[in-house]
């Protein structure tokens, strides 16, 4: 059967960032680091992305958006937040606007620490974010398999 | 005659087993050398396997239930049309079903309500009408090519098209030039990638496809590489004859043009619709249409 982890898709979303985290994830694209060595491919699109890549915090603007993106992502899916901002606000914790990290919209499986993250960071992070999704679809085919069963 | 007819049912048959994985292993190749045009290391050239794998393991969200019908149509009739061609039927059909199949990725698009997909299908609909007269040309410089190697008895059957004592290219270097320029539109590759790219990072999502997932988006990828096996079919038939070196000629041209196809993806940006149409006509026009007189008027 087709392991997901070797054509990992994946959705990048910037919430509140100051851009310096999405200036390091689009940095992995480039030869230098070239994540698509492993499949991955910078979709764009959630409807075809298995890894939901969060830079950035969540205020109250964008959380639901982030919210719908990670509805509208099929399973099995996972979220990594990028940046110490994504992880739980960062610098700009106590902006009046700033509600905290990804996590207090969406489930975050992976967090990647660093003002900026470094590349090799993201990357790291997405290889592990890659363990999680293997599981996810374990249980995803599991749980599917069950459902025949059932019926 | 029923020798000729078992080769005919054997390459339709080898079509169907093999034509889809021929052109997945290309797509591999082809996001290989792209990688290394650009100085990167490139996913695996079974990537494209390993993708299609994972779409067809992942859940489906369907807007409705008609998408996978439309897209299961799409897979059929491309698969019906790649059949057609190899089992050497007439020309005029096969291109026609093509056409129709075509229609079937406009309607997957069109079936929900997302701007971008719409937008994918509008612009889905002015490709085929960039691509649509020189295909139709092709189809007549095939005819015509045959009727002057066999004393004014032209054909479209394709059986007859690869039997000729010469390779067609010889008649239609004109022809052939320009369905090298619509084939850029057919396989979406940039500089005309307008209604979907191979990578979805841009204005326009994903085009076509931006809101088909899982299996369905899966079996219109299939459906491309089908395509794409056909389309290339065509390519060769420009350089097949009765003769046995026609055969690796045409294998290496089928190559050749692929490679052109990886490297002027590579190297040119999206144009805007307009200009596509425009470029296309203009050397369906030039290329073609000179093509077409000089066989009419000097043969
Ligand atoms: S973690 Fe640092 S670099 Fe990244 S978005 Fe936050 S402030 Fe910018």
């Amino acid at each position: 059967m087709a392991k997901i982890t070797k054509s990992p898709w994946l959705l990048h979303y910037d919430g509140s960032s100051c851009n310096g985290c999405d200036i390091e994830v689009l940095a992995c694209l480039t030869p230098v680091y070239d994540v698509e060595r492993f499949g991955i491919i910078n979709t764009g699109n959630p409807k075809h992305a298995d890894i939901f890549l969060v830079t950035g915090g969540i205020n109250e603007k964008n959380k639901a958006v982030v919210k719908q993106l990670y509805d509208q992502m099929p399973e099995p899916k996972v979220v990594v937040a990028v940046g110490i901002c994504a992880c739980n606000g960062g610098v700009f914790k106590d902006a009046y606007n700033i509600i905290g990290g990804v996590d207090k919209a969406i489930p975050v499986d992976v967090y990647v620490p660093g003002c900026a993250a470094r590349p090799e960071a993201i990357i790291d992070g997405v290889v592990k974010a890659l363990g999680v999704l293997d599981e996810k679809q374990k249980a995803f085919k599991a749980a599917k398999k069950q459902k025949g069963e059932n019926k | 005659m029923n020798d000729t007819l078992i080769l005919r049912i054997i390459s339709a048959v080898l079509y169907i087993l093999l034509g889809g994985l021929f052109s997945g292993f290309l797509a591999g190749l082809d996001r290989k050398l792209a990688a290394r045009m650009q100085g990167r290391r490139g996913p695996s050239v079974f990537q494209p396997f390993y993708d299609i794998g994972k779409l067809f393991s992942k859940e489906t969200l369907a807007l409705n239930h008609g998408q996978f019908v439309i897209a299961f149509s799409f897979l059929m009739l491309i698969v019906a049309t790649g059949v057609l061609f190899f089992a050497g039927v007439d020309i005029l059909l096969v291109f026609l079903a093509l056409s129709t199949a075509a229609m079937f990725l406009v309607f997957a698009a069109t079936s929900s309500n997302s701007a971008m997909s719409t937008m994918g299908a509008q612009r889905e609909m002015m490709q085929m009408l960039a691509y649509e007269p020189m295909v139709l040309i092709t189809a007549v410089g095939f005819y015509m090519a045959t009727g002057i190697m066999n004393n004014g008895v032209g054909s479209f059957k394709i059986m007859d098209i690869g039997s000729n004592d010469l390779p067609a290219i010889i008649y239609l270097p004109g022809i052939f030039l320009g369905f090298l320029f619509i084939l850029t539109i057919k396989f979406r590759k940039s500089p005309f990638d307008i209604s979907t790219s191979h990578h979805a990072h841009q204005e326009l999502v994903k085009g076509v496809t931006t809101d088909l997932s899982g299996r369905n988006l899966g079996m219109i990828e299939v459906a491309h590489w089908y395509e794409n096996t056909f389309l290339l079919g065509v390519v060769g038939l420009f350089f097949l004859c009765n003769e046995w070196w026609s055969i690796p000629l045409a294998v290496v041209a089928v190559l050749v043009v692929y490679f052109l196809e990886t490297f002027i993806d590579n190297i040119s940006a999206r144009v805007k619709w307009e200009l596509m149409v425009k470029l296309a006509w203009g050397v369906t026009i030039v290329c073609g249409g000179l093509n077409l007189l000089v066989l009419e008027y000097i043969f």
